[in-house]
């Protein structure tokens, strides 16, 4: 079993010698290099970053109606998906005639966020992080984004979802 | 120190334990003795044994150290765990067929018989065997030792594990290697 260091040393015996004199240290040359090649590497990746940002367009939301107005009572909520199935959705009937509606997904780790009627405010249940009902922002908790709004749009008796915002 | 090896001759042991007490007193480890002292056989002799590190060709306690703490100079020295790498992990302790590396708990780090670096790099012995009265620990030339009836070894096997050191065993002319078998080692007649 400990013949196998004298038959050939694995690499990382190697880089980690046991012998004082073999340690390999990195020397200025290759701290420079790395330092150098390091760097550009960040630059370039940024650029690419920069870059994409500036070639995307503006997306486009389909039209979906989510609810009739009246279907929920006042401080009643309904989920629904959008833009695209799966993606959860949560609308809050928080008056008479007001509607809002967020997307469902904490911004924090992406827990299913509920509407609390006795506090008014969307809670996670994970790490209690609190959203304002009016606005989406945070109210406290380890979220720093504030929730993506769905914008709705009534026609007539149709509540249909038109856009996110900020998108998503 | 150039031309000068380590002898361990346990035959020559009296017990007197003045190399414990000697390494004791040295400032890098001050109060911590680095050496291995045993009383051999204590229900049936007096005998007794003092060993210092054996500063093997391929250290065991290097070997499977985690922490790359452990290192050995250019002069064949094993060291003590690099203080700054040492996690206390007890890997070396319980590696080392010897039995050499100790964990000094407050210290939370291996120490070890470093051979007296401070003292054998600037030319002077290792503190034990300058106390040694009846040399058991001896640091001398080859050609002072080849006086001796007995003869040095430096190889050891434990089972399969062969490993050769830089301090020298003193065995029984004849002998050219240090055999343990654990399991012979074990054996009680009264078991029988």
């Amino acid at each position: 079993m400990f013949d196998r260091v004298k038959e050939r040393e694995p690499l990382w015996r190697e880089e980690f010698s046991i012998s004082k004199a073999d340690e390999r240290y990195v020397n200025r040359r290759q701290l420079a290099k790395f330092l150098t090649l390091g760097s550009l590497g960040m630059f370039a990746g940024n650029l690419w970053i920069l870059g994409r940002s500036w070639m995307r367009k503006a997306r486009v939301y389909h039209r979906s109606p989510i609810a009739r107005a009246g279907e929920i009572p006042v401080g009643g909520v309904k989920l629904f998906q959008y833009p695209h199935p799966g993606e959860q959705c949560i609308m809050v009937r928080t008056g008479e005639d007001t509607y809002v509606a967020y997307s469902q997904k904490c911004t924090h780790l992406s827990c299913a966020v509920f509407y609390s009627r006795e506090e008014n405010r969307l809670e996670c249940p994970c790490h209690k992080g609190y959203f304002s009902v009016t606005d989406g922002s945070v109210l406290q908790g380890p979220p720093t984004r504030p929730l993506p709004r769905v914008v709705l749009e009534r026609n007539g008796d149709d509540l249909i979802a038109i856009k996110m915002e900020p998108e998503v | 120190m150039y031309g000068y090896e380590f002898y361990v001759d346990p035959s020559r042991c009296i017990g007197c334990q003045a190399c414990v007490k000697a390494c004791e007193e040295c400032d890098t480890h001050r109060g911590h003795s680095m050496i291995n002292f045993d009383f051999v056989d204590r229900a049936e002799t007096i005998a007794t044994a003092a060993y210092v590190c054996w500063h093997c060709e391929d250290p065991t306690c290097a070997q499977v150290c985690p922490a790359d703490a452990i290192k050995k100079g250019e002069d064949g020295v094993v060291m003590s765990a690099l203080k700054a790498r040492c996690i206390a992990c007890e890997n070396c302790v319980l590696a080392c067929p010897f039995g050499i590396p100790k964990i000094i708990p407050e210290y939370e780090q291996m120490m070890k018989c470093d051979m007296c670096y401070d003292r054998t790099s600037a030319g002077k012995r290792p503190m034990c065997a300058t106390v040694c009265p009846s040399q058991a620990l001896a640091y001398l030339r080859p050609e002072e030792i080849a006086a001796r009836r007995e003869r040095p070894s430096n190889v050891f096997h434990f089972g399969n594990q062969t490993i050769t050191t830089q301090v020298y065993m003193m065995t029984p002319p004849g002998t050219d290697s240090v055999t343990l078998d654990i399991t012979e080692f074990m054996w009680e007649k009264a078991n029988v």
